[in-house]
């Protein structure tokens, strides 16, 4: 499903958690959404999947609003944090409504999957682990096969092996049936090869919007002489710098072209990639300028 | 799996044009999908059909619409040539500067080469 989305407000009393986004993503990519805890990642997917009412501004998906919506709604799955599904009863419970609620739903999936995660679907969901309560969401969000899919920190609670078979079965999933997924995730290293395109979010603003291997062209670290390294980055955006003695390291955002490439190399400056961590973490710095 | 150094995708085609050069993927054989090499590296198939692109516009592989990727018949000799090209500047050069600022004579880097030659 494609998404548009202007001048997005949503304010909770007095506390504005979306500050005018704008934001256009197109059907069938996997978004990764980034931005620290408060940022508004949540409050972004709840809107999206009308578990709230915006503000102002406009959302449209498909190109019709979503709220209060149900033809668009039931093409649409939020899987958050705990999933919604801890009051349903047993793991089986949790399937059956699904199914019901689902109008794509792959019950051969879901019971493959509870296998791979290793639920017993007789137990209470309420009596699981956060982990196998984590696997449940992710069970019925892969299963809906929900033409927009998001999954919001899906997976708390969940050890490494859980983590890679939820991303592998994410990737083979969605190559076998495209759809627009959204991811919003702390594990960035972990998971940033799998999306096509990065959201960063930052005190409820859009402070970067990417192709992810273009976001990570963007950011480059020039390494030398601390007088060289200040003189090549003058006039640059500087997202920060550590220096060890008289050498100094500065990540500057934005590419550089060949001829400063040159430069940089006829001072003796090496340049280096920077993680998308790291991107990431100065990106939204406190003090850190909306791009 | 990946250092990061280099975009993905430039890492994947490398790692295509490196088994042609070695003769492990021959000419008109059929390369994995798309899908198969997104599955295998954990990466976004998009990234993966980057460093397919590449390829073809490199010569490397040619498409056969509805079927999949192919290794051009000439893609080898193209890629040695290539590599032949950038030789002196990419190997010897810095071979010659790294020796000089070691200290080794030039006369003994010609020694070794005959030597090997010989072998």
């Amino acid at each position: 499903m494609r998404i548009e989305v202007e001048d997005l407000v949503l304010r909770y009393g007095d506390v504005t958690a979306l500050d005018g986004i704008t934001l256009t993503l197109e059907e069938g990519k996997i978004y990764g959404l980034l931005g620290r805890n408060g940022s508004g990642k949540t409050s972004l997917l709840s809107v999206l999947a009308a578990f709230r009412r915006h503000t102002a501004g406009r959302v449209r998906v498909d190109g019709r609003p979503v709220f209060e919506n149900p033809q668009v709604t039931s093409r649409i799955s939020l899987i958050r944090d705990v999933g919604e599904t801890v009051d349903i009863g047993t793991g089986e419970d949790v399937l059956y409504f699904a199914e019901e609620l689902r109008p794509n739903w792959d019950g051969d999936y879901a019971r493959a999957l509870m296998d791979m995660f290793q639920i017993n679907p007789k137990q209470t969901v309420k009596n699981m682990s956060k982990g196998q309560r984590s696997a449940m969401g992710i069970i019925v969000g892969l299963a809906s096969r929900a033409p927009l899919t998001m999954f919001d920190e899906s997976y708390l609670g969940l050890d490494a092996p859980a983590r890679q078979l939820f991303y592998d079965q994410l990737l083979a999933d969605y190559m076998a049936h495209p759809r627009t997924i959204i991811m919003s995730t702390h594990l960035i290293e972990e998971v940033s090869a799998l999306f096509e395109e990065v959201v960063i979010i930052h005190r409820g603003r859009v402070v970067a919007h990417e192709e992810r291997d273009a976001l990570l062209a963007k950011g480059v670290s020039v390494t030398g002489p601390a007088a060289q390294v200040d003189s090549f980055t003058a006039g640059m955006r500087v997202l920060g710098s550590r220096s060890l003695g008289p050498t100094k390291s500065a990540m500057v955002y934005g590419e550089l072209d060949d001829a400063q490439r040159r430069k940089a190399a006829d001072a003796g400056l090496e340049l280096g990639p920077i993680a998308m961590q790291d991107l990431f973490i100065h990106l939204t710095a406190e003090d850190g300028a909306a791009v | 799996m990946f250092d990061d150094r280099s975009p993905i995708y430039r890492q994947i085609a490398e790692r295509i044009k490196a088994e042609v050069m070695s003769g492990a993927l021959k000419g008109d054989e059929q390369v994995m999908s798309t899908n198969q090499y997104a599955a295998h590296y954990r990466i976004n198939p998009a990234t993966a059909a980057k460093a397919f692109q590449q390829l073809v516009d490199e010569g490397v592989l040619y498409k056969k619409r509805g079927i999949g990727m192919f290794v051009s018949p000439d893609a080898r000799e193209r890629l040695r040539a290539k590599r032949r090209e950038s030789f002196f500047a990419d190997v010897v050069d810095p071979m010659v500067a790294e020796a000089k600022a070691t200290g080794i004579p030039l006369r003994d880097i010609i020694r070794r080469i005959e030597e090997l030659e010989g072998t």
